[in-house]
């Protein structure tokens, strides 16, 4: 395991890699089927799209493990398999990315929502643990805990990953512009709010990711750094907001724009960067290249 | 006016479900939609006139969260309160003493296993008086048109979360309106816009569940 911390601290804007669903789905992934069962039955796939950001130039990939807490998996009859399918999520990662690069454990939300007591905070906390341990003994360097809303699912994800593995953990928030030009994750949670209990939690690395384009990030960003301004801020920013014409979807912002702004994200403070829905490796290179050119 | 109908509509608008409960915390030991509904029916206050009480509790923890002053959890909580309610009035339903504005039909799109939103918006939307029926999620087109067919009259309304299932959310409704023309559909989910919602060919689009009562509201029966 090598320390993504350490690296961070040389200096260097880092870079991440961009959205799965989007390339899985080109790849063939049905509506209805599950993503991480794929790391067993189409592993040509989903090691392509991992070397393909790689290829791309980018310093960490994550894992086709999104979905893979034992909750999520539950809907698809597959929480028993949930050891496997992280690990082999974790085991394509990690051999995409060879020796050089970073490796970094993608956990999602459960889709449980603690407060109205569907589930036990126990319970989370234990298909949480058990996904963190998995994606370790498969080879990740750190966890990456994304898309969250709710504090408490946060923090339980976070100290379960901190408290199962060791490794440093990343948590990440999913925020909303609000009416009244604040940001407020659909829950209520603020940048600031968030900071605090993660950091609490156990989180080494804080930042964002969906629900934004790559413009829209740099306010959140701000915001950030405005309670924060030494812990490492990363930013999975979506290629902007879908576009539909004719029933066909497509995502504005373009590798070209992003390296454009670029240079003001990392201006407010961000220090790895990369892309979450309608991203692709395009979009990468476009920031590995104007990170190589400095 | 009574001593209890207004009272009901605040605990709803505060998520107040009954004197044990610790949310809200200014609310702390008092009386909440569950034991005031038992004690407003048994002073024989008619069903209609409590289920107005609510709706009117609804709509306004609707605009707030509307207006991003409250989010997830306090329309959750007010839906806690109004669910309360509804355990209370039930039997009036059943009899036939007080009705629906009618049927909304809801899921959420095939692919999509996200149902916060679509939850949220049922809740709401039952508490403004409508019979909602919840077909689940990953629900494909197919299972929609089966489920239309049993509640003809009924408005649709499809959720999806994923940017990656707007696709299937367009499908769907275009397979609904090639078998049912007739067919009224609302959409909504984070990816969506009224731009999309219009490019698919729905009938409505609401960002949040306000805005879906008063898009349903033009339809009441």
């Amino acid at each position: 395991m090598r320390s993504l911390l350490a690296e961070i601290r040389k200096g260097k804007p880092l870079i991440s890699d961009g959205a799965w669903g989007t390339l899985l789905q080109a790849s063939g992934l049905q509506p209805g089927e599950c993503p991480e069962l794929w790391n067993m039955t189409h592993r040509g796939e989903v090691f392509a799209i991992a070397k393909s950001y790689v290829d791309a130039g980018a310093d960490m990939i994550l894992t086709n493990s999104f979905g893979g807490s034992p909750l999520k998996l539950a809907y698809y009859g597959l929480s028993e398999r949930a050891v496997e399918l992280n690990k082999a999520a974790a085991a394509i990662s990690r051999e995409a990315a060879g020796s050089e690069k970073f490796v970094l454990g993608s956990i999602g939300p459960t889709g449980a929502i603690l407060m109205m007591g569907e589930v036990s905070e126990q319970e989370v906390y234990d298909g949480f643990s058990l996904q963190a341990q998995a994606l370790k003994d498969g080879g990740v360097d750190a966890i990456c805990i994304e898309t969250m809303s709710a504090i408490d699912e946060a923090c339980v994800a976070v100290r379960a990953a901190k408290e199962s593995t060791g490794l440093e953990v990343i948590c990440t928030f999913t925020f909303e512009k609000t009416a009244a030009g604040e940001y407020r994750t659909m829950m209520g949670v603020s940048p600031s709010e968030m900071v605090q209990a993660i950091k609490g939690a156990g989180a080494s690395i804080i930042g964002t990711n969906c629900g934004n384009g790559f413009e829209q990030m740099i306010g959140i960003v701000k915001e950030i750094r405005s309670v924060d301004t030494v812990t490492p801020l990363l930013v999975h920013a979506n290629a902007g907001m879908p576009i539909m014409n004719k029933g066909i979807v497509s995502y504005p912002d373009t590798p070209e724009m992003w390296a454009r702004i670029f240079p003001q994200l990392i201006a407010q403070g961000a220090n790895i960067i990369g892309g979450c829905c309608g991203t692709t490796p395009a979009h990468i290179r476009a920031l590995a290249d104007v990170v190589r050119m400095k | 006016m009574d001593e209890w109908t207004e009272k009901i509509s605040i605990c709803i608008e505060r998520g107040k479900v009954n004197k044990l409960a610790p949310y809200p915390p200014d609310l702390r030991n008092q009386e909440g939609t569950d034991e005031l509904t038992q004690q407003a029916i048994a002073a024989g206050i008619g069903p209609d006139i409590i289920l107005k009480a609510c709706n009117d509790g609804m709509q306004r923890i609707g605009a707030r969260f509307s207006r991003n002053e409250v989010f997830v959890p306090e329309l959750l909580m007010a839906a806690k309160a109004m669910n309360a309610v509804m355990v209370h009035l039930k039997p009036f339903f059943q009899a036939g003493t007080v009705k629906k504005k009618g049927v909304f039909l809801l899921g959420t799109v095939a692919g999509d296993l996200h149902d916060i939103g679509k939850n949220l918006v049922g809740m709401v939307v039952a508490g403004n008086g409508w019979e909602v029926v919840d077909i689940g999620v990953d629900v494909k087109p197919e299972k929609f048109i089966e489920k239309i067919k049993e509640h003809p009259g009924c408005i649709i309304g499809l959720s999806a979360l994923l940017t990656t299932t707007m696709a299937s959310m367009a499908k769907t409704v275009q397979e609904i309106k090639a078998q049912l023309p007739s067919s009224v559909i609302i959409v909504g989910g984070a990816p969506l816009s009224a731009a999309t919602a219009r490019d698919m060919g729905a009938d409505g689009y609401s960002p949040d569940p306000q805005g879906a009562v008063t898009f349903l509201n033009t339809y009441a029966v």
